[in-house]
């Protein structure tokens, strides 16, 4: 599974309420959701990211609530990945269940800048920079993680293991 | 070789012999939602094809974050957990009951040695009685709500070990506020945070569960501290007859081990907009303020109540300064009220709420306008969090909040102490 776009760069500690501030909560349509993915740090980014952008930032991302709208608000914004230093816990889980690719890369940040166009092949842990013309190694998913994304997420995977409610 | 609390607890609940590392799969003794979270839920777990909860007396469906509701759109959400609660004889908490976490404590739900999900980070709150408990997301809850089991990895732990006796005017809101900033926002990331000495046992648990209710500030899976004497008392007070619990094992492997001075504190300030920029309250002593909060799973117990009521009565909250008070839950609010806390709160000018999470969950309540400063006794200061992303959020004690109300300006509550 190989993943491209554009860079977009942010900090250490991106946290829940900055993804989606909480008065966004009330919404209840993911596309309405990702109207306001990241406005507490940069309100243009739906803009930047709807023809599909790859997150890069350091370390902590996703820190703070349980919010499960936190991944679909940058999912349906256009993130096709987040490559991060290291994440929040239940940020990592739910960006999994939802069908969002997260890839912890220890030294991403020093080799990525904004903008530039990013190439990620899951299986391998792989993330090719084309701007700069470096390959940057992120941590391999293991194999049931990989089939979670490649369905698109856990809801779509049950469904199509055939696992039914008892 | 010895176990501690979360090893033991995850062994107990997935029949495995699990030490820190090892991944299993547990038998889940109470799971909850709350009307953040609960649409996501209920809609995954019907795309799930689920028909009936695995079991809906441990299942509790909380109406917390914005209630009563303030906007269409909460509405229809509070309506689809109602119907969706009491057509599968869930336990359901209406508008007015409280802030899910405590009343998962009140309810009997959360038990020493138990294993607790809920939809909300803070669910970490429940180890101040010995239980592991931990967030998760709405669609691994939509699993728990049909299997009533959930994937965990068990996670090493980080010993906290406070000793010594807090100086007066400074309260374990102001310990958890110091351990965070020294620990760091991700410190404790995917581990448990185990605290210990002498200075957490002479805490009461009310007290404790402030100190657990924080540790995902420091990105930990769950807080714990040894269930005692006074753990049993408490939960048996409420009505319940608790289980025994563990203790972790004089040769349990701990990844590190932070040790205070109780002796040595300050009162503290998180100062924005991160929970980890602490600095003692005589850094920022003067800053005025526009709103005080006094509540949320935090800080809303009879215990911080009555501390914040004594610096209040008698006095009032400083003109063009509004302070909001929420108690925890229906039970706290009754206290309260019968105690005379309330009339106090009232008779120095602050607005009493309904209990709930209030403006801590962002909704309603207390929202700010750009350029306002909130001193809040809740658990973040993210920016944007209580409404403006350009409004500042101080956290601190319910002293520190009360004593600042009054003076209009963020205040070191010692200064009490000298003139007394």
């Amino acid at each position: 599974m190989k993943v491209s776009g554009k860079a977009v760069v942010f900090g250490d500690n991106v946290n829940t309420d900055v993804i989606i501030p909480s008065k966004y909560l009330t919404l209840l349509d993911p596309v309405q959701i990702a109207q306001h993915a990241m406005e507490g740090l940069d309100p243009s980014f739906p803009e930047k990211a709807k023809n599909g952008v790859i997150i890069v930032a350091g370390r902590n991302f996703g820190c703070g609530s349980s919010r499960e709208q936190a991944p679909i608000a940058l999912k349906y914004a256009g993130v096709r990945c987040v490559l991060a230093e290291s994440f929040a816990r239940i940020f990592y889980r739910n960006a999994i269940n939802i069908g969002l690719p997260v890839l912890e890369s220890p030294h991403i940040r020093s080799e990525v800048d904004e903008g530039d166009v990013l190439t990620v092949t899951l299986e391998e842990g792989k993330v090719e920079n084309e701007t700069k013309g470096c390959v940057i190694a992120a941590l391999k998913l293991p194999r049931f993680i990989l089939e979670i994304l490649e369905d698109g997420g856990l809801i779509e995977h049950l469904k199509k293991k055939g696992v039914k409610a008892p | 070789m010895g176990k501690t609390i979360s090893e033991k607890i995850l062994s107990h609940a997935s029949g495995k012999d699990a030490y820190a590392g090892d991944l299993v799969i547990a038998k889940i003794d109470a799971a909850m939602t709350h009307d953040g979270m609960a649409k996501l839920v209920i809609e995954a777990f019907q795309e799930m094809g689920g028909r009936q909860l695995w079991d809906p007396s441990r299942v509790a469906v909380v109406i917390d974050h914005v209630a009563p509701s303030a906007y269409e759109s909460f509405s229809k959400v509070h309506k689809m957990m109602r119907r969706f609660a009491l057509q599968q004889g869930a336990r359901f908490y209406e508008v007015g009951s409280g802030i899910c976490h405590q009343l998962m404590i009140e309810s009997g739900l959360v038990s020493p040695g138990g294993l607790v999900v809920g939809t909300d980070s803070h669910t970490c709150t429940y180890g101040a009685v010995g239980a592991f408990a931990t967030g998760i997301g709405s669609t691994e809850m939509a699993a728990v709500f049909l299997s009533g089991k959930l994937w965990f990895k068990v996670p090493e732990t980080l010993k906290i070990v406070v000793d010594g006796k807090l100086p007066p005017m400074v309260f374990p809101k102001d310990l958890i506020l110091k351990i965070v900033g020294t620990v760091g926002a991700d410190g404790a990331t995917y581990k448990a945070v185990e605290y210990g000495g002498s200075a957490v046992k002479a805490l009461g648990v009310e007290e404790r569960l402030t100190l657990t209710n924080m540790a995902v500030e420091m990105g930990a899976k769950t807080g714990l501290i040894e269930p005692d004497e006074k753990t049993a008392s408490y939960l048996a007070s409420l009505g319940h007859k608790p289980q025994q619990g563990f203790k972790s094992d004089e040769d349990a492997e701990f990844v590190d081990e932070l040790v205070l001075d109780a002796e040595d504190l300050e009162p503290q300030v998180a100062c924005p907009h991160a929970v980890d920029n602490v600095k003692p309250v005589t850094a920022v002593e003067g800053k005025e303020v526009d709103q005080v909060f006094l509540g949320s799973c935090t800080n809303g117990r009879v215990t911080d109540l009555r501390e914040a009521a004594k610096i209040l009565r008698g006095k009032h909250v400083k003109k063009g300064v509004r302070m909001i008070v929420i108690p925890a839950s229906r039970r706290v609010y009754k206290q309260a009220l019968k105690e005379g806390l309330l009339e106090v709160f009232l008779d120095a000018g602050c607005a009493v709420c309904n209990p709930g999470c209030g403006p801590c969950a962002g909704g309603h309540q207390g929202i700010l306008a750009p350029g306002e400063v909130c001193v809040s006794t809740s658990n973040r200061n993210f920016k944007a969090r209580m409404g403006s992303d350009e409004a500042e959020i101080y956290l601190v004690s319910p002293v520190t909040a009360a004593v600042t109300a009054i003076e209009g300006k963020i205040t070191d509550p010692r200064r009490l102490l000298k003139e007394a």
